[in-house]
């Protein structure tokens, strides 16, 4: 199969595990025994309201209508309205998921290295004590619930040591106003400072990966590291003096995500702030989740390290990090980057409860307080959101997986 | 047709297994270890009513102070109500272990027939079942749980329904790639070609073959449970407030986490992990004793 082909027939899967999926949130919200209206009035006191309700919900349709309400309402992106606030639901979530996204991003990040470098090391010493600890780590993260970690870290890091914040997102002055749907808004005020700075930091980098390229030539080398410290440090330092100026107004919203939007303004300050805030959500969800990848790469190295490749390369005398994180890593990352994919639906699970322990205000905690506000059109709303993001997700790691590696078209 | 000597082979490979765990180094004391945690943790729960030294969900001062400190009288400390954390703690495994095995049963029933048959008839049939399956199981668990959970509302069983949903699928695909190599060893066409009937191949030379993997999945899926379980509650989906229950505590102490009482978190926080480690542990020494070509 070529890989053009591949793709067309996994797009082609796809489609109807997207419309099965649907199907079943929809069966289970809308057809299995307990009526969303009359859940959502808990007493039926208002017989009034609750018709009322239904018909601004289109709830009072027949079912196969209703279904085919959904269904098409999903095709232009409506997810129908909130029984809370009568507000569309995909406005909401589309405001909420930037957070999300965010801790994913992180998490991830630290799930992965902590898995890396643990993974490597317990496979460097095999059946040793060291790998047995790190085996029984790896174990401990499957059995603990992720909200207890997260509250144990509250306890220790924010309410006794007062290092780190309980929760939130950011700083109250700093939370933008009117923050409503970043997607569709354009980039908050972008003043001169901010643009100047980003030209530095753009500069710098390019200068970066010139320095990269540039081998063996030291006296070029030396001159261009001057220019990129010079240029980095001019960034810093307007940034931080900018702050002076701009003082710790709201943030500017462009992507939506804190730590990328304060770097877009040049605020060091926020940048930080957004940091600090992150630490403990991302460190907790990202411990959880580094069982796997443990586990992943220390299979995978046990494996690679048998390979002729690797006892050639260690017979020409190569030291042991290079032929560990060069040669054998280089072998076994690309299960890793499956497996990244993979974790993605276990991420946004964890998510939810992740969000819920330190009040982030992502989706996860968007569905946990619409289950107390009984609102359940938002509830599904979220659902076939969270199972469209997945589904497309693990579509892109297997085109991704099936581009690196050719034996998967076969 | 007499006996099928299969199932005799079933048999040996279970029962030394489970006579002789100590002489299997490392992972049957796995397996012993996870097994000791967890049926300590039943006989703690089903003795809960003689050995609790108070009553877990009286409220009000007559029991102990709200929130006090761990001490001599209340070696884990009173929660926001007074009630004595201890108590709670040993009574508390019961609405988890409970959903658990429900939750377990229910997957048993369900995806242990529907892999089977599934597998067995193949055609259409087994394609749309696997594509149910698989979107099922790519949905993220616990968001696919807290649906159901929310519709169904509150209740061990509902909980336990709601969770059996969504782990039915990693018994189906497991018994199906299972079912479909052993379809084509040999005794299974020979079983074939003298007459055998449907039924008695699918039940009597396939179904022992894959018990093994039955197990093993049934062990590591009653931590998966209690992991579930314990969300659910904390998302506010659990059973009602009045039973003692380790999620409900940790929830609950998440509200008391400002003044610093540690204690109402950490005793009943500590007890999920040590429930759901046993099972890990028995499943990960199962795994590879019963499955040795899957160990590493």
């Amino acid at each position: 199969m070529t890989l053009r082909a591949y793709i067309i027939s996994r797009v082609l899967l796809t489609i109807p595990m997207i419309f099965i999926l649907l199907t079943m949130v929809f069966i289970i919200m809308r057809v299995l025994p307990g009526d969303p209206v009359l859940l959502h009035f808990e007493k039926a006191e208002h017989p009034e309201a609750i018709e009322e309700m239904r018909q601004k919900l289109g709830l009072d349709k027949p079912l196969w209508a209703q279904y085919f309400d959904y269904l098409f309402g999903l095709l232009r992106g409506d997810l129908g309205k909130s029984m809370h606030d009568f507000s569309p639901v995909a406005e909401q979530i589309f405001s909420a998921f930037p957070a999300t996204l965010e801790l994913a991003i992180y998490s991830m990040i630290i799930a992965v290295s902590i898995g890396i470098f643990l993974g490597v090391e317990a496979s460097k010493s095999y059946n040793q004590p060291k790998d047995h600890i790190i085996r029984i780590f790896g174990i401990v993260t499957y059995a603990i619930p992720i909200f207890f970690l997260g509250m144990i870290f509250q306890i220790i890091f924010a309410v006794n040591l007062r290092w780190l914040p309980v929760g939130g997102r950011t700083y109250p002055t700093m939370e933008p106003r009117g923050f409503t749907m970043p997607l569709s808004q354009p980039p908050g005020g972008f003043t001169t400072h901010q643009f100047l700075s980003c030209v530095a930091g753009l500069i710098a980098s390019t200068l970066c990966f010139v320095a990269f390229k540039l081998k063996g030539k030291k006296i070029t080398r030396k001159i261009l590291g001057i220019l990129i410290s010079i240029f980095l440090a001019t960034w810093i330092l307007w940034a931080w003096v900018g702050w002076y100026f701009i003082s710790i107004g709201e943030l500017h919203i462009a992507t939506g995500l804190y730590t990328i939007d304060s770097l877009l303004e040049g605020n060091l300050y926020k940048f930080a702030e957004a940091i600090r805030y992150l630490i403990l959500p991302s460190l907790t969800l990202g411990l959880v989740l580094s069982g796997v990848f443990i586990r992943l790469t220390r299979s995978n190295m046990l494996e690679t390290l048998r390979h002729d490749f690797v006892t050639a390369a260690k017979a020409r005398g190569l030291k042991e990090k290079t032929v560990i994180y060069g040669y054998a890593l280089k072998n076994a990352f690309l299960p890793i980057l499956t497996m990244m994919g993979l974790q993605f639906a276990a991420l946004l699970a964890g998510a939810i409860l992740t969000e819920t322990t330190f009040s982030w205000p992502g989706l996860g905690r968007y569905i946990v307080e619409r289950i107390s506000f009984r609102d359940y059109t938002a509830i599904q709303g979220a659902v076939v959101f969270f199972g469209i993001l997945v589904s497309i997700v693990s579509l892109v790691t297997d085109l991704f997986y099936a581009y690196l590696d050719p034996r998967i078209r076969l | 047709m007499g006996k099928p000597i299969i199932k005799r082979s079933m048999l040996s490979r279970i029962i030394p297994a489970i006579g002789s765990l100590r002489e299997r180094g490392l992972s049957g004391w796995l397996v012993i270890f996870g097994a000791a945690i967890v049926i300590s943790i039943i006989l703690m729960t089903l003795l809960a009513p003689w050995i609790s030294p108070y009553d877990p969900t009286t409220k009000g001062v007559n029991v102990g102070a709200p929130l006090t400190p761990p001490n001599s009288k209340f070696p884990f400390g009173t929660n926001h109500l007074g009630q004595d954390m201890l108590s709670r703690v040993i009574s508390g495994g019961g609405v988890m272990l409970q959903v658990a095995f429900l939750s377990v049963a229910i997957c048993l029933a369900m995806g242990v027939p529907l892999g089977l048959f599934s597998s067995y008839i193949g055609g259409m049939f087994d394609r749309s079942v696997c594509i149910v399956m698989d979107s099922i199981y790519a949905f993220p668990g616990l968001i696919l749980a807290i649906a159901i959970a929310a519709m169904l509302g509150r209740g061990v069983v509902n909980m336990a329904l709601s969770i059996a949903v969504v782990y039915v699928p990693s018994y189906f695909r497991v018994i199906r790639s299972q079912v479909l190599s052993i379809k084509e060893v040999p005794y299974v066409e020979a079983a074939r070609s003298i007459g055998a009937k449907s039924r008695t191949i699918l039940f009597e030379y396939i179904l022992p073959n894959v018990v093994p993997s039955i197990v093993v999945v049934a062990t590591v899926n009653f931590a998966d449970a209690i992991l579930t379980a314990a969300g659910l509650t904390f998302v506010g989906l659990g059973v009602e407030v009045d039973i003692p229950d380790w999620g409900w505590d940790l929830a609950n102490g998440r509200r008391l986490l400002p003044s610093g009482a540690w204690w109402v978190i950490t005793f009943p926080g500590i007890f999920i992990i040590l429930l759901a480690l046993g099972f890990t542990l028995m499943g990960e020494g199962l795994s590879e004793i019963l499955n040795p070509k899957l160990g590493e």
